[in-house]
């Protein structure tokens, strides 16, 4: 028994409907928990004040727009080498929700920015970062729509993903190089690991594994849609 | 307990905002899964029928 | 393959379109830009750099869909795909020949378009050694891009839109080496010269990919 045979789509809808019950419920009472924990249950912070609750959503979805990001590479390998068609579906299941991760990590961090910093952007290499991975997403999404045989775009997807991976960590760094030369020393930097208490840490911990949980289950959800759409191409097909 | 202060606004519309997103992502996630099994459906027993 | 690169070569010049209309886009693009924010020396000399980049990186992206397209569309590319040299090698020689064509002009049209803009003396040599180690990097994302759009009707919008983001790190690293005032320039210099390295070297092998996919 190999992990491989989940490969298979019809394995694959097999599982993924018997434990998506489960995992939708856990990912709802998981996030809804965290959040409602921190929104309701937290003191306000003595520098950022009650601003410090947004940590509960920008922290989890920053996370999981890089983590998705990260699970549609692997995916574009397992497809470029062993041609598994349940793993490119996915990768194409993925993007939109890391897309929506990344809009709300960059919509909350500005929300927190305007009282905090002053100003809801600054072209600071965190920021300026996401806002490259988002961009990344446009592309990868784009190229998804324009090719119509299906397996021609998971193919060329899975290579964008790849070459786009690589430039996207080149970018990372070449960020921290041009932002150190735009703004000498106006430091706005986040500093999350100094000032996280005991009292957020627990509740943030919740948020993101219901965020991850949640993630999980809209991929599941979304590649069993992905799957029965080519399925039903195929079918549509053959009757003409 | 609220803990509040002059930011409720800012830390309100973070939420909202956040939340208003994951709910569209989520509904549309669903609405596609449930119009696709649908139409699967309808086609399968279609395609059944003839043979 | 050199025999691949001298037809491309030829192609472009006979045709003359490629190599004459690259140049004088990036000379309007620079030209613009006096037009939309002002004709104050100090602050041209200051965002002279970002200027020349970004028009390089623009007169660069309006040639890529020629560096496939037309051998796609007659056939060229499938009687290659099928010739002893693998199409990684193809691919390489394309980029080569459209970087000739569009990477060497634009460095060399630099220096009196950086006239133009008022670039402090001390910046040519930086500005010109950043182009030459840089566009190499642009031909080959670029043919990369190419290659993955061959297949789509009027693709050349998601041709920018996918190569675009790409140039990032290149236009970030080499902007930076020609600005003033950098404190180590050729550290960076080094870095976009990496890129350019780790460009030749793999996205050949993406293009062959991506090519071999569109020619199924």
């Amino acid at each position: 028994m190999s992990l491989w045979e989940y490969a298979n789509p019809a394995r694959f809808m097999a599982l993924s409907g018997r434990i998506l019950p489960t995992l939708t419920i856990a990912s709802a009472v998981l996030l809804l928990s965290g959040l409602i924990w921190g929104f309701f249950g937290t003191p306000a912070d003595y520098k950022q004040g009650s601003t410090v609750k947004i940590i509960f959503l920008h922290v989890p979805t920053a996370l999981m727009a890089i983590n998705a990001w990260l699970m549609m590479l692997v995916a574009s390998l397992i497809w470029l080498i062993r041609r598994h068609h349940v793993s490119a579906l996915a990768a194409k299941a993925a993007a939109p929700i890391g897309m929506t991760m990344t809009l709300i990590a960059l919509a909350t961090g500005a929300i927190w920015g305007k009282p905090m910093w002053g100003t809801y952007w600054a072209w600071d290499p965190r920021l300026t970062s996401f806002m490259i991975l988002l961009i990344f997403y446009f592309g990868y999404l784009a190229l998804w729509e324009a090719v119509s045989d299906k397996d021609t775009a998971a193919d060329l997807t899975s290579i964008l993903c790849i070459v786009g991976s690589v430039f996207a960590v080149l970018s990372r760094y070449a960020v921290n190089f041009w932002s150190q030369g735009l703004h000498q020393g106006a430091s706005l930097s986040l500093d999350k690991e100094t000032h996280v208490d005991n009292a957020f840490y627990f509740p943030l911990l919740v948020s993101m594994a219901g965020m991850v949980l949640l993630f999980v289950t809209l991929v599941l959800i979304r590649t069993r849609t992905e799957i029965r759409t080519r399925r039903l191409s195929a079918l549509r097909a053959r009757e003409v | 307990m609220f803990g509040f202060d002059k930011y409720t606004n800012t830390v309100l519309m973070a939420y909202g905002v956040a939340i208003a997103m994951l709910a569209i992502l989520i509904v549309l996630s669903l609405m596609k899964s449930n119009r696709v099994k649908r139409e699967l459906d309808a086609q399968e027993a279609k395609s059944n029928g003839k043979n | 393959m050199k025999s691949l690169i001298l037809r491309d070569l030829k192609l472009a010049f006979r045709s003359g379109g490629g190599f004459a209309l690259t140049l004088a886009f990036f000379l309007i693009v620079v030209m613009f830009v006096p037009f939309g924010v002002g004709a104050n020396l100090d602050l041209l000399a200051r965002i002279a750099p970002g200027i020349l980049w970004i028009g390089a990186l623009l007169s660069c992206l309006l040639s890529l869909d020629r560096i496939f397209q037309l051998d796609w569309e007659d056939g060229t590319l499938e009687a290659l795909a099928t010739s002893p040299i693998p199409l990684s090698g193809i691919a390489l020689s394309k980029a080569t020949a459209h970087w000739i064509t569009t990477g060497l002009p634009i460095t060399i049209a630099a220096i009196p378009l950086g006239y133009l803009l008022n670039l402090p003396t001390q910046s040519y040599t930086w500005l010109i050694a950043s182009l030459a180690l840089g566009t190499p990097t642009l031909s080959f994302i670029g043919a990369f891009g190419a290659a993955i759009t061959v297949g789509i009707k009027r693709g050349g919008l998601l041709l920018s839109l996918l190569v675009l983001p790409l140039y990032i790190p290149t236009l970030m690293l080499g902007a930076q080496v020609v600005a003033i005032g950098t404190p180590n320039p050729a550290q960076l210099l080094a870095l976009v010269a990496a890129i350019s390295l780790l460009s030749i070297a793999l996205i050949p092998f993406a293009c062959a990919i991506a090519l071999r996919s569109n020619l199924r």
